[in-house]
């Protein structure tokens, strides 16, 4: 006897393996399409924008004039920048890593910080910009210094450090903690000396991506008033700064193409150092990353 | 048998010599806990900031607005000496038309894309496109505000004539792309975790992949993928810079495409650019946008975590 009925069921796979074929290329195509719009974002970018791009461009500083406009002011502004948000947003996310992976009890303070934290990786970056023209350009009277665009930039990428930290002190081995402590290490001892330099590789590519963020944010500064063309150079903390972002802003504004060539280049520029920080960032992680 | 009393003397006598050393060290051991814990404190105060700053300006915003006329005057025109109006509801209204654009874009894309690299691409095919889509993430959202106004935009209007340079088209559909490998990747990392057993399972009993995947790893995975997109979402309703360049300034309630519109960020960045004064009006009235906004990310932020909690499957 024939339980099964051979062709019935030959009949009925037909149109659910063809649906699976046809979804599995859709699926496919979908994922390609992404990747076409990657591709043609770059190649967009660099055929508008490398006709400028030369030490020229590299070494001017803004002008009205297209031809003899450059992104000096503005590379040396992210320099800037980064030199305020690396240190500051490092130590205070570092810190807070230590403290809640090796000293934080399991209790409501505790939580409640955790929950703050991962709440504040989601408020919108132009929020913080107006938390810093408080604060920082009003209350504290920084003005649209270097000092309160980076500040306010450090509360902005700090979830993102401080999440970086936790894993990667989290990864390293109890077994080494005890084996310090049963050296007769204090708990300090064992975080400074054994801990943090076992954590070295996770921390330095979260706070790289952080930094790539800062260096990538526009919206925070143009709320803080920071000026979109600057023909002069920071001396200290306190002075104003452009940064790559805002001077792209600034051209993309502007209405004639050549405007529109200068701002590609100006992103090719912001992309390689992006480029360049990510790499070193992977190069940390692969070279430095100690498998226990 | 003497030397070995000079070895335990010395012993002990090292001991006490580094436990008075010890006594400077101490108090590093003792302070230590309190300054992390201070810095871990900054950013409860970066909270705690941006709330009081927000609440506290909205309130001197309310002082010459009412609050009435925020939430219901159908005019956002704050640009006038004499007959200004003040109603954050066309403001709303744009953020809407990008949000849901940006939704409609990136939801299916980011779907299909996490199906694939979870369900059908080999290891070595999703080792390289996983990278290339976090690539993706990483830009800077000028950039993407760059692309929107000098590549989208122009092939929109060969195929829609009528759409004006500036328009909720071009930043909507330029949005969805950023938020496209967020939402791609989080899913992707929710499907991922479904255990084999469970796609094995289905298989033996003859589904085929798209099944499998359809029918039994997404129920699976759904508070994992609704999550993400949820996240994605409050991206889209945060981001700035692609509105602000591609978007256009003119807030109006029509529910037209087509023409020229203003975010909720986009008008912040707008009034932070020009020369309003600080302490008028206008300058006030950005934190009560920008406390408009911070709600509604945070309740789309804390809706993602209730739902991640909520609906976990556990397996």
């Amino acid at each position: 006897m024939n339980l099964i009925n051979h062709e019935s069921v030959v009949k009925r796979m037909k149109p659910r393996l063809s649906k699976n074929s046809i979804s599995k290329w859709i699926f496919f195509a979908l994922t390609m399409f992404v990747l076409l719009i990657l591709g043609v974002l770059l190649y967009r970018i660099f055929s508008q924008g490398l006709g400028y791009l030369d030490l020229q461009f590299l070494q001017s500083l803004p002008s009205r004039k297209p031809e003899n406009a450059g992104v000096y002011a503005a590379l040396i502004g992210t320099i800037w920048l980064m030199a305020v948000v690396a240190p500051v947003s490092l130590l205070l996310g570092v810190g807070t890593a230590i403290y809640l992976e090796e000293y934080a009890k399991e209790n409501a303070i505790t939580n409640f910080i955790k929950v703050n934290i991962s709440n504040l990786a989601g408020v919108p970056s132009i929020v913080f910009g107006l938390l810093g023209l408080t604060v920082f350009v009003r209350a504290l009277a920084f003005g649209t210094s270097v000092l309160a665009a980076g500040l306010t930039m450090s509360l902005l990428v700090l979830p993102v450090i401080i999440v970086a930290s936790q894993e990667a002190i989290r990864a390293v081995p109890n077994q080494l903690r005890e084996a310090s402590f049963g050296l007769g290490a204090t708990k300090w001892q064992t975080i400074v000396r054994i801990v943090l330099p076992a954590a070295i590789p996770g921390i330095l590519t979260g706070g790289i991506l952080a930094l790539s963020r800062a260096i990538g944010e526009t919206a925070p500064l143009v709320v803080l008033g920071m000026p979109l063309f600057l023909a002069f150079l920071p001396k200290t903390f306190f002075d104003m700064i452009t940064v790559l972002p805002l001077q792209i802003y600034n051209w993309t504004g502007r209405p004639q193409a050549e405007f529109h060539a200068l701002a590609a280049a100006g992103i090719i520029v912001l992309l390689v150092m992006l480029i360049i920080m990510n790499s070193i960032a992977v190069l940390i992680r692969n070279k430095f990353q100690k498998r226990y | 048998m003497a030397t070995q009393n000079t070895n335990s003397f010395s012993v002990q006598k090292m001991i006490q010599e580094k436990k008075k050393k010890k006594s400077a060290g101490g108090i590093t051991e003792k302070i230590m806990p309190y300054i992390l814990f201070l810095t871990a404190a900054v950013s409860v105060l970066t909270t705690i900031g941006i709330v009081l700053t927000l609440i506290f300006e909205t309130f001197l915003f309310f002082d010459a607005v009412s609050i009435k006329e925020f939430f219901t005057a159908k005019k956002w025109y704050p640009f006038s000496d004499t007959n200004g109006s003040y109603g954050i509801l066309p403001l709303v209204m744009g953020t809407l038309k990008v949000t849901v654009i940006a939704a409609i874009v990136a939801v299916p894309i980011g779907l299909a894309s996490a199906i694939y690299l979870s369900e059908y691409a080999s290891d070595r095919s999703r080792r390289i496109i996983k990278p290339i889509l976090e690539v993706l993430a990483g830009i800077p959202t000028i950039v993407y505000g760059f692309f929107a106004l000098t590549f989208v935009t122009p092939i929109l209007r060969e195929i829609i004539p009528s759409l004006e340079i500036f328009n909720a088209l071009s930043p909507g559909i330029v949005i969805g792309i950023m938020i496209t490998p967020m939402i791609a990747s989080l899913s992707e990392d929710a499907m991922t975790s479904v255990p084999n057993a469970m796609r094995e399972g289905a298989l033996a009993l003859g589904s085929t992949k798209f099944e499998v995947a359809i029918k039994v790893v997404l129920p699976a995975a759904i508070s994992g993928i609704i999550a993400s997109i949820v996240l994605g979402i409050s991206r889209a309703i945060g981001e700035t810079m692609i509105v602000a360049v591609a978007g256009g300034s003119t807030p109006n309630l029509e529910w037209n495409l087509t023409s020229s519109i203003q975010t909720m960020t986009a008008y912040i960045v707008q009034v932070s650019q020009g020369d309003a004064g600080y302490g008028t009006t206008i300058y006030y009235s950005i934190y009560a946008v920008g406390m408009t906004l911070f709600v509604f990310t945070l309740v789309m932020n804390l809706l993602a975590q209730y739902i991640t909690r909520r609906f976990r499957e556990e397996y």
